[in-house]
């Protein structure tokens, strides 16, 4: 079993949770995932990881609660267990010194690209950070961001902070920014990696994606992550989960992460007010 | 007096086709004692036993036989159990007509005694008696193994080497031991609670058992060797094969792997009240003719499916599944399309599938597998509809450790190459075995590869002490 050392709501509906896992902690790079079960009838969720301390033996995620299994994962408190936390899994981002990276982040990807700009920066790139979301009060991590970057740029739907507006913003805003990426690196929901990508494809600036697709084992054995990378099926789970953004099939991959939709939903309809009463 | 030989093997009884559709309980019941001593009874007790030579882990057969026709079913699982560490597993899934039950000189007559059957019925009388005697082991030797999976390779090396007194460790990258026999095998073929039952017998032996542990990724093997003495592989074959073909990753085409241990591993049988949701389509055709092509026709009928076929490119006589399966699946209305190979998938505008596209084949020259080679008849395309697609046409090593291990030598499937007889990879204290070094075998040639790969460490660990 494994000890929960703290669960709490970052910001609505995201949480951040760390759990102790001395082995997975001392094994994790960037870009790694875990794969979490919340009790004996859950689902196996692939996390992606936010944070760790090997020598304290934690790993941090930050997750969104969606279906059954992390609305378990979501009433955890500190000093509850959990009986799977198995990881590290999936290829690790490549770091290098690329020059100027730009780190995107939205969602639960805010968390997970931070030990991603992280990696780079020590690396010796030149790290800049663009955080999005629908809100202002949907954004969080900023200040960790901001020792590692030369800035930490805004976007929210409403405007509410930062630039107004979408990603699809994004080559007027490097503009005004004055940022010339070498690389681009996006974490976060899928709509949001496919249109990065898209209007990244006509800059011609690479741009890694960290896949989140169906998962059961993690270890590629049943292939529910597979999804087409320039025109080869690819298991996201052990050929990935990152890949080149200008490669992917996304709207093949977007149909895929639709399958379960309607199961995924179910559990919750049974939680509603009538079985309270 | 002669005895007068009985060619007539004892039917064992089993659930009825109509019944056991709506369930995922066992389908076959096993025999009765009467029934079992009846059965052991037609053995001719060779002065030569052939039965023993086709067993690939050697079992006793006549011995415990003998046991059952005198009514010492105690000394008969004893007898098994010195050289087979999962009887109950053996006795409901090995391919027995294609080994023991093959070489029985009754046989020549089209009844050989029903050596898999008595197995079983011998494990579950055990089981049912509560209880499991623990053979005698050797004092620790001070010497310690690690065993990477948990499956009949894995569980048969650590059986062997905990007897002769090493200290084993077993590391399982699901949360459930067992490998295939867990997230494979189905319910109604092999119930989980026997293989709980078989792992618990092992770790009774003083096994260590650590689930969840991905050698590879949490840890890897050289980083093991530091702290073990000898490392065995038995990863198994995880890397599930698709055709290849236009429209694979539309939604509703699954790998047998993903059906099965979505339903098996996940419990997906019982959503809601497991998290893990399966789907449940009206029509589901698989690809394949393998015994796992008959596991996931049969899961969909269990599903609720109104129709359920097998895709198949030869004829019923090429069908690589055992008899029984086959006979089983076609007993529960399974619909077999043989001489048939599937050419694109066809899918709607969301994405999902909805037809197949077929060809018509015909069987020409023998082949290098001294089958038939099946070929393409011109101008018979045709389309069926379907629901779901569940490709079973097989699988390949899991990648995770050759690709983590450097200079252990991989052949070009991706499997870890090693010596038969031995299991001995190319490097040192490293032994693999089973699936992983095979590609997708039967349970008991894992366990015979398991079995021979821990007397070469053995002999090899006493050398070096």
């Amino acid at each position: 079993m494994y000890r929960i050392i703290e669960r709490r709501m970052i910001v609505p509906n995201l949480h951040e949770f760390i759990v102790e896992a001395p082995e997975v902690a001392k094994s994790i790079k960037p870009g790694n995932f875990v794969i979490v079960r919340p009790d004996e009838t859950g689902e196996r969720v692939p996390l992606s990881v936010a944070d760790w301390n090997s020598e304290a033996g934690t790993v941090t995620c930050i997750f969104m609660q969606v279906g059954a299994s992390t609305a378990k994962l979501a009433r955890l408190k500190p000093g509850g267990e959990i009986p799977t936390f198995a990881g590290p899994l999936g290829r690790e981002t490549e770091i290098q010194n690329f020059g100027t990276v730009l780190c995107i982040g939205g969602c639960y990807g805010i968390g997970s690209v931070f030990p991603i700009a992280r990696a780079l920066k020590e690396a010796g790139n030149t790290i800049y950070t663009i955080l999005e979301a629908r809100s202002t009060y949907l954004l969080y991590w900023q200040e960790m961001f901001k020792p590692i970057s030369e800035r930490v740029i805004e976007i929210t739907r409403d405007g509410t902070s930062g630039y107004k507006g979408h990603l699809t913003r994004l080559p007027e805003i490097l503009a005004m920014e004055k940022i010339r990426p070498d690389r681009i690196i996006v974490n976060g929901c899928t709509f949001q990696m496919m249109k990065v990508s898209q209007v990244t494809k006509e800059m011609a600036i690479k741009t890694i994606v960290n896949m989140n697709p169906i998962m059961i084992d993690g270890t590629g054995m049943c292939g529910v992550c597979r999804l087409t990378v320039a025109g080869k099926t690819k298991f996201a789970c052990v050929d990935g989960p990152d890949f080149d953004g200008h490669e992917v099939d996304w709207v093949e991959f977007l149909n895929r992460r639709l399958t379960y939709n309607p199961e995924e939903v179910y559990p919750l309809h049974k939680s509603g007010c009538a079985s309270h009463y | 007096m002669a005895k007068q030989i009985d060619y007539k093997r004892r039917h064992m009884p089993k659930q009825e086709p109509f019944e056991r559709v709506k369930n995922f309980d066992e389908v076959a019941l096993g025999y009765t004692e009467e029934l079992a001593r009846e059965e052991a009874g037609r053995c001719l007790s060779c002065k030569k036993p052939l039965c023993r030579e086709g067993c690939p882990v050697g079992i006793n057969i006549p011995a415990f036989i003998e046991c059952i026709v005198a009514g010492d079913f105690a000394a008969g699982i004893k007898k098994i159990k010195e050289t087979n560490a999962l009887p109950a597993v053996c006795g409901r899934v090995c391919p027995q007509e294609e080994q023991c039950e093959l070489q029985c000189i009754l046989g020549k007559k089209g009844g050989s005694v029903s050596i898999g059957r008595l197995e079983r019925f011998l494990a579950d009388w055990e089981a049912a008696h509560g209880k499991t005697e623990t053979p005698v082991m050797a004092a620790l030797n001070g010497m310690k193994i690690a065993i990477v999976g948990s499956g009949p390779a894995g569980i048969t090396v650590a059986n062997d080497l905990a007897l002769l007194g090493y200290a084993v460790t077993i590391f399982e990258a699901l949360h459930e031991a067992g490998g295939v026999l867990t997230y494979g095998i189905p319910e109604f073929r092999l119930p989980k609670a026997i293989v709980k039952r078989e792992v618990q017998y092992v770790k009774s032996l003083g096994v260590k058992l650590y689930l969840d542990y991905i050698v590879g990724k949490t840890r890897t093997i050289d980083s093991i060797l530091l702290e073990f003495d000898a490392v065995f592989v038995g990863a198994g074959a995880g890397l599930p094969w698709f055709m290849g073909i236009p429209g694979e990753n539309l939604n509703g085409v699954y790998s047998a792997n993903e059906y099965l241990t979505r339903c098996n591993l996940m419990k997906g049988y019982r959503f809601p009240a497991y998290d893990t949701p399966i789907k449940r389509p009206a029509r589901v055709v698989v690809f394949g003719g393998g015994n796992v092509a008959m596991d996931s026709a049969r899961t969909a009928l269990r599903l609720g499916a109104d129709e359920s076929h097998i895709v198949y490119r030869r004829s019923k006589e090429e069908l690589p599944a055992r008899a029984e399966e086959a006979e089983n699946a076609e007993e529960e209305g399974v619909i077999f399309d043989y001489l048939t190979l599937p050419m694109r998938l066809i899918g709607d505008e969301r994405g999902w599938l909805t037809e197949i596209e077929c060809i018509k084949m015909e069987l020409g020259e023998l082949d290098a597998s001294g089958r038939r080679s099946p070929i393409a008849v011109k101008g018979s395309e045709f389309r069926m509809k379907a629901d779901a697609v569940i490709v079973a046409i097989g699988n390949s090593p899991n990648p995770l450790i050759p690709m983590s291990t450097p200079g252990l030598a991989v052949g070009k499937k991706g499997n870890i190459e090693a010596e038969e007889e031995t299991g001995k990879t190319s490097r040192e204290r490293i032994w693999a075995g089973g699936d992983v070094v095979t590609g997708a075998a039967t349970v008991i040639s894992a366990m015979g590869a398991g079995r021979r790969a821990a007397k070469s460490m053995h002999a090899a660990l006493s050398w070096s002490k």
